[in-house]
């Protein structure tokens, strides 16, 4: 395998466009990336589309048919929240594998207000067991995983909302978050339950977004950029057995598996990361992921919010963006933004955010059902 | 002339294919039932193809669950699909046989969610929740704690 760098990376804010439509939103964001890797639409190989609302309707090509139909292969990728990552990592093995020398990743979500709950393809709800046999809702499965953990470790309800704390704290000097609104704890706390124990600030917001990389081999990257980011690895991973699955999800195996893989193939450790964009769809997933990604020993990730330790400025900052929690997670679009989000750290490109002489970034996104990706991107 | 109307027999359907209603419901209590791999042992709910866990394809036996668990753990759901009634105690409850069931749980508080409710015990009912387009009762299984 090649060595593979990202020389262009892109994003428009998070937020809601209802007047403009999917293809334009990924449109600007992949102008963006091709701008940013000084490069035309005509050089590029390969395309990759990740999109999951609209998985059948052929992203791809109507991103490529605004913004240059030049009949190169394009991949539509689909992978729940894995979306973009999942898409990411399919550009990275093509332009790895010798088949291609410059590809370019799309993506792209628009969600609206109703999130999942307006999923197209939605079975009978006449059968549906939401409310009646447990909950299959978002704010409730990752509620479960941190309950669990609280079963397991006595973490408590405070040690959760700190999350949110943190990640809205970073949030207001990411000037591409869908919000950038501080909110202490006691807000945190105060604010109106979705599902114990995750109450709205506890929970990422729904809405649209695009984001785009362009990556190239070695040899290509050398010709247009000095700042090349390098990536160490890529894995994906899907939840091997588990006895409580899928009446529970396991959202912690297949992410150890991802990190325990993805450190073994970029030769570093835990040890050696700056910094952790990671799936903190809800504040309890990003307290289980501390000790998923080996970030601290087992049971200690109650400790590791208490201390301030994932603050920009503390031992391991973890989701300087603002997280998916403020910076919002637009599915196709969320695994994308943390790779170019992670380079404009690496670049010394991410202002007042910015993680200082950040060297080796970890992305890490879940899709539930599942599948999980690790990225480690370095200089 | 005037078609006499069809009359059709409406019957009980269970809301999830590992809940079974008997034919002489209701004077027999549906249960939940599952397969057991005939190679490694491992349980699932419902009928399957092959084991997830081994991979074997072997013949699976069917088994009936039982109707008593715990609670391992839960949420409560606060903010919901529009129009269905919140809040509500959602939970994983472990069976005996070595599966794992979503369901909701009553007899508990819920405004006070407290890790007190770890590994209590708990007790299968069946309810009817809904008529489907065809007006057949829809039969959903429930949990109650046990002595609540």
């Amino acid at each position: 395998m090649r060595e593979v760098a990202i020389v262009g990376a892109d994003m428009i804010k998070f937020g809601r466009y209802p007047d403009k439509d999917v293809v334009q939103l990924a449109s600007e964001a992949a102008l963006g990336a091709l701008k940013d890797a000084g490069i035309e639409i005509k050089d590029v190989q390969l395309m990759v589309s990740g999109n999951l609302y609209q998985a059948h309707a052929m992203v791809g090509q109507r991103i490529m048919k605004e913004i240059g139909a030049t009949g190169i292969p394009v991949l539509n990728v689909a992978n729940a929240c894995a979306t973009g990552s999942t898409a990411f990592r399919e550009a990275y093995l093509a332009v790895a594998s010798g088949a291609y020398d410059i590809a370019l990743v799309v993506g792209s979500e628009q969600m609206g207000k109703m999130g999942l709950l307006d999923f197209p393809g939605g079975k009978d709800p006449t059968y549906s067991t939401e409310g009646v046999m447990g909950t299959g809702l978002m704010p409730g499965v990752f509620a479960l995983t941190g309950v669990e953990h609280m079963r397991k470790y006595g973490t408590k309800m405070e040690q959760f909302a700190k999350i949110a704390v943190k990640n809205h704290k970073h949030s207001v000097h990411n000037p591409y978050a869908q919000y950038q609104v501080e909110t202490p704890l006691e807000a945190v706390l105060n604010a109106r339950l979705i599902a114990w124990p995750n109450t709205l600030y506890m929970c990422c917001p729904t809405g649209d977004g695009a984001a785009a990389a362009v990556l190239m081999s070695a040899e290509k990257a050398r010709q247009y950029t000095n700042q090349p980011v390098w990536v160490a690895a890529s894995v994906l991973t899907s939840d091997p057995w588990n006895p409580r699955n899928p009446s529970m999800y396991d959202v912690n195996t297949l992410t150890r598996d991802a990190a325990q893989q993805a450190y073994e193939m970029a030769g570093l450790g835990p040890e050696d990361l700056s910094q952790v964009e990671l799936h903190d769809c809800f504040a309890t997933a990003e307290l289980v992921h501390y000790e998923n990604l080996m970030l601290c020993p087992e049971g200690e990730a109650g400790r590791l919010i208490d201390e301030g330790e994932t603050y920009v400025g503390g031992r391991i900052p973890v989701n300087a963006s603002g997280g998916l929690l403020s910076k919002g997670h637009p599915l196709g679009a969320t695994g994308v933004a943390n790779m170019v989000e992670i380079t404009w750290h690496l670049r010394g490109q991410a202002g007042a955010r910015q993680v200082e002489g950040s060297k080796v970034g970890l992305a890490h996104v879940i899709g539930l059902g599942s599948a999980c990706t690790v990225h480690i991107l370095k200089k | 002339m005037t078609q006499p109307e069809t009359q059709v027999q409406k019957k009980a359907r269970p809301l999830v294919p590992f809940l079974r209603i008997p034919d002489d419901y209701p004077d027999a209590q549906p249960y939940l039932w599952g397969s057991r791999c005939g190679n490694c042992g491992t349980a699932y709910l419902g009928s399957r193809l092959a084991c997830a866990k081994c991979g074997s394809a072997d013949p699976f036996t069917e088994i009936q669950l039982s109707d008593e668990g715990e609670i391992y753990v839960f949420t409560v759901v606060y903010q919901s699909v529009p129009g269905l009634e919140s809040p509500y105690v959602a939970a994983i409850i472990d069976l005996p046989e070595g599966v794992s069931v979503r369901a909701n749980v009553y007899g508990l508080d819920v405004d006070k969610p407290s890790p007190d409710w770890f590994g209590k015990k708990v007790k299968m009912y069946t309810e009817k929740v809904r008529v489907d387009r065809e007006g057949n009762d829809i039969i959903a299984a429930k949990y109650r704690v046990v002595g609540s």
